[in-house]
């Protein structure tokens, strides 16, 4: 590896970090969208911090970005306060439009600097090494390792003195104003880091898939626990990892970086999204397969129940009387025999003692459809659980 | 070129013609289906849905070769129709959320198409420039192909909805009725949701992929503050969006460079920003006025109430006082008081006012609501 390889890498996985964080708070706030308003419409800030400045790497930018970015909070909150347009309109009509503003500054204005839109919507994060951070004349490394390093710092330093108090506005509004914290403190502080590390980030990752580098990993870790710690520390995990991953992948197919990162990112999610042991699709069909079956077991014990009558009970009618395809009554009558909860004598099928005691438990359940009841139901038969 | 010369130019002018013509019939269909996804609060799925359409762009032009924009279209169009189910499936069978969920798709498909864009660059095949305006759009390379292809998808789409209408509302306003009603509103919404991916894959090429969400939105946001009628609403979408079509080619025509996307979304959202002011109804400035109006009036009603409680203790109602005998109570200006007499409810003379018998009635029954039966 060399020098430039190592230090991309290094900010890749800084940026990975510093994205992941914040995206947690955003996804479980339910405002992941926001971050997708707020990168698009930081472009106009950057835009006029860049003809001010005429450094890309100015922090007068990052300020002007990050102020943009809490405009752009406020404006969707404005427009949705009038009641006019629901809030995903609002946030649709803002971000576009202020995106384009910051579009057409470019092409009016900047046409000769090295400031074009696709530098902004991707990032060119082979380039950043070799904007040198000259101190007293010692090259000290990336300028952008710089920048994004600090906001990690501040991000890190944020979360762990504000933890408490994000973690119960994030899960509790009402609960955290009643203790004193005021939910709007820790709306707009949020907003503003996510500006800033978007800002901070959109050189070397580009404004679209900043939003990866956040809402990925949070969602991926979401699909995996629902402790908070646990969350940020498998968010982290995953950013870094895709980062990595991303890096070699970009350099094998020679394509760009942060568009195989968020590749990465995205086989990473969907690897979970299909076998999360207990959240993943295949987990969920499964269960809700089981469910189903579970379903008919009760309905075809609870028409046992009901019917006295040999016919209702022969075993060649049951099809036509609870209407059900064949394959699927013999599941749940071999399933009801396994469990002894009927027995089948000539071709004749009743309960058991403990079928009867079953659905008379399950009857009272359906009945009163109270939480408690099923409580101890749970541990007694196999039906409810999960 | 000016503006005047733009639109002298397109009668005449075959590429002005087309792209203007183009951007119209796209801001129509766009506003028509845009105030589906409007209503049904989807307003940010076109968002994912036109970045979730970029991998198929590249992956068909990786499989075919061809530049031939219906081919890349066609390509736009499935990998806009998977992002699409693929946001269904994470909403429907995990506790993600519908914004992580959109936002997540987004990105990752973008990412994606991202990734193949550049790697597509790096081949030594010389034909993949021009790959890129879908990111933005250039309506310039609008050729009459694509322009009869968007007025025919337009008209399927209208006469889709023409033949669902009754479908589409009732699902639009209450899904579960529907359902109960025996429709089969999973084929229902899947129609609608189709119609609005196609929408959105044929601005691709105009507008591009970062802002054809806006252009879905924007018509339909600011036709929404002007009527309460579904038909009503998507035929005034459907009229701006044209507007905005037309009136932003002629803007960036006549500019040097400006490309076509942004000036065209900015249009809109001056539409939009105008509706949210101005519409009658809903609008921000008639709501502040009528505000003030009720405002006058309780204010106009309190004096009028108050003098009522003088008036009471006489049995003349008409019997004048002095106007001073007011002063206790400090909702009256010379201003009110002449509305008052205007509104023919007291007579002014001098420094004197008495009530009329219309005034006396009006204040007596000023906290009686009429039922609506009476």
């Amino acid at each position: 590896m060399t020098s430039p390889q190592i230090e991309i890498q290094l900010i890749a996985v800084v940026v990975a970090i510093a994205c992941a964080i914040p995206g947690v708070f955003l996804v479980l706030r339910k405002m992941a969208l926001i971050s997708d308003a707020i990168s698009h419409s930081i472009l106009p800030g950057i835009v006029l911090g860049f003809f001010i400045t005429h450094d890309l790497n100015s922090p007068l930018l990052i300020l002007m970005a990050a102020v943009t970015g809490v405009i752009t909070v406020v404006l969707v909150e404005a427009i949705q306060r009038t009641g006019l347009v629901k809030e995903d309109t609002a946030i649709g009509l803002v971000f576009p439009a202020l995106f384009s503003i910051g579009v057409i500054l470019i092409a009016k204005n900047a046409n000769d600097v090295h400031l074009d839109v696709d530098a902004v919507l991707l990032g060119e994060l082979a380039f950043a090494p070799f904007d040198r951070l000259i101190m007293g004349g010692v090259d000290v490394g990336p300028k952008s390792l710089w920048i994004m390093g600090g906001i990690l710092i501040s991000i890190i330093a944020l979360l762990l003195l504000f933890y408490k108090e994000l973690k119960v506005s994030t899960f509790d509004i009402g609960l955290s104003s009643a203790l004193g914290i005021s939910p709007l403190v820790m709306h707009y502080g949020l907003m503003s880091v996510s500006s800033v590390t978007v800002v901070g980030a959109f050189d070397a990752v580009g404004a679209i898939l900043v939003v990866a580098m956040m809402i990925a990993p949070a969602a991926t870790a979401y699909l995996l626990t629902s402790d908070l710690k646990k969350m940020l520390v498998l968010s982290v995990v995953f950013g870094v990892f895709s980062a990595l991953a991303g890096y070699w992948m970009a350099n094998l197919l020679d394509a760009s970086i942060s568009g195989s990162m968020s590749t990465m990112l995205g086989i990473v999610f969907l690897i979970v999204y299909l076998f999360a042991p207990q959240k993943g699709l295949i987990a969920v069909l499964y269960r809700q397969k089981q469910q189903r079956t579970e379903v008919s077991l009760l309905t075809f014990l609870l028409h046992l129940n009901n019917h006295t009558e040999i016919e209702e009970r022969h075993i060649n009618h049951l099809q036509e009387h609870i209407n059900w395809q064949k394959v699927r009554s013999k599941t749940v009558l071999n399933l009801a025999l396994k469990n002894n909860m009927i027995e089948i004598e000539n071709k004749v099928v009743s309960l058991t003692e403990k079928g009867k005691d079953f659905t008379d438990l399950a009857l009272e359940y359906i009945i009163t459809n109270k939480d408690e009841k099923i409580e101890p139901m749970k541990d007694d038969f196999f039906l409810f659980r999960g | 070129m000016n503006l005047i010369e733009y639109f002298e130019l397109v009668v005449t002018d075959y590429t002005l013609r087309t792209i203007t013509l183009g951007t119209a019939v796209l801001g129509a269909i766009c506003g028509m289906l845009g105030s589906f996804a409007v209503l049904r609060k989807q307003s940010l799925l076109g968002d994912a849905i036109s970045h979730a359409a970029l991998p198929g762009i590249a992956i068909a032009f990786l499989i075919t070769g061809a530049k031939d924009s219906n081919t890349l279209l066609l390509g736009a169009l499935v990998s806009g129709l998977l992002g699409t189910f693929w946001i269904r499936g994470i909403i429907k069978k995990t506790h993600l959320k519908t914004d992580t969920a959109l936002g997540l798709i987004l990105s990752l498909f973008f990412g994606f198409g991202m990734l193949l864009l550049t790697f597509i660059q790096k081949q030594p095949n010389a034909n993949q420039a021009g790959l890129d305006k879908y990111l933005f759009g250039q309506a310039a390379t609008l050729l009459e192909s694509d322009v009869l292809l968007m007025v025919i998808v337009t008209g399927v789409a209208l006469i889709v909805l023409l033949l669902f209408w009754k479908e589409f509302k009732i699902m639009l306003f209450d899904a579960d009725y529907t359902k109960t009603l025996g429709f089969n509103t999973r084929f229902i919404d899947t129609l609608i949701t189709f119609f609005i991916v196609l929408a959105i894959v044929l601005g691709l090429q105009t507008v591009g992929v970062v802002l054809m969400s806006a252009m879905l939105l924007a018509p339909a946001a600011a036709a929404r503050q002007w009527t309460n009628k579904l038909s009503t609403m998507i035929f005034i979408a459907a009229i701006f969006g044209a507007f905005s079509g037309v009136f932003g080619t002629a803007i960036s025509a006549s500019q040097n460079n400006l490309s076509t996307g942004p000036v065209i979304v900015l249009v809109a959202a001056v539409f939009v920003l105008i509706s949210f002011v101005f519409s009658p109804g809903r609008g921000l400035l008639f709501r502040q006025l009528r505000f003030l109006q009720n405002r006058r009036d309780l204010k106009l009603q309190k004096t009028l109430q108050f003098m009522y409680d003088i008036v009471k203790t006489h049995d003349n109602i008409s019997h004048p006082h002095a106007i001073r005998i007011l002063n206790n109570f400090h909702g009256f200006t010379k201003k009110s008081l002449q509305q008052l007499e205007e509104k023919q409810w007291i007579t002014l003379s001098g420094q004197e006012w008495s009530m009329t018998q219309k005034g006396f009635s009006k204040a007596e029954n000023l906290y009686n609501q009429p039922l609506p039966n009476d």
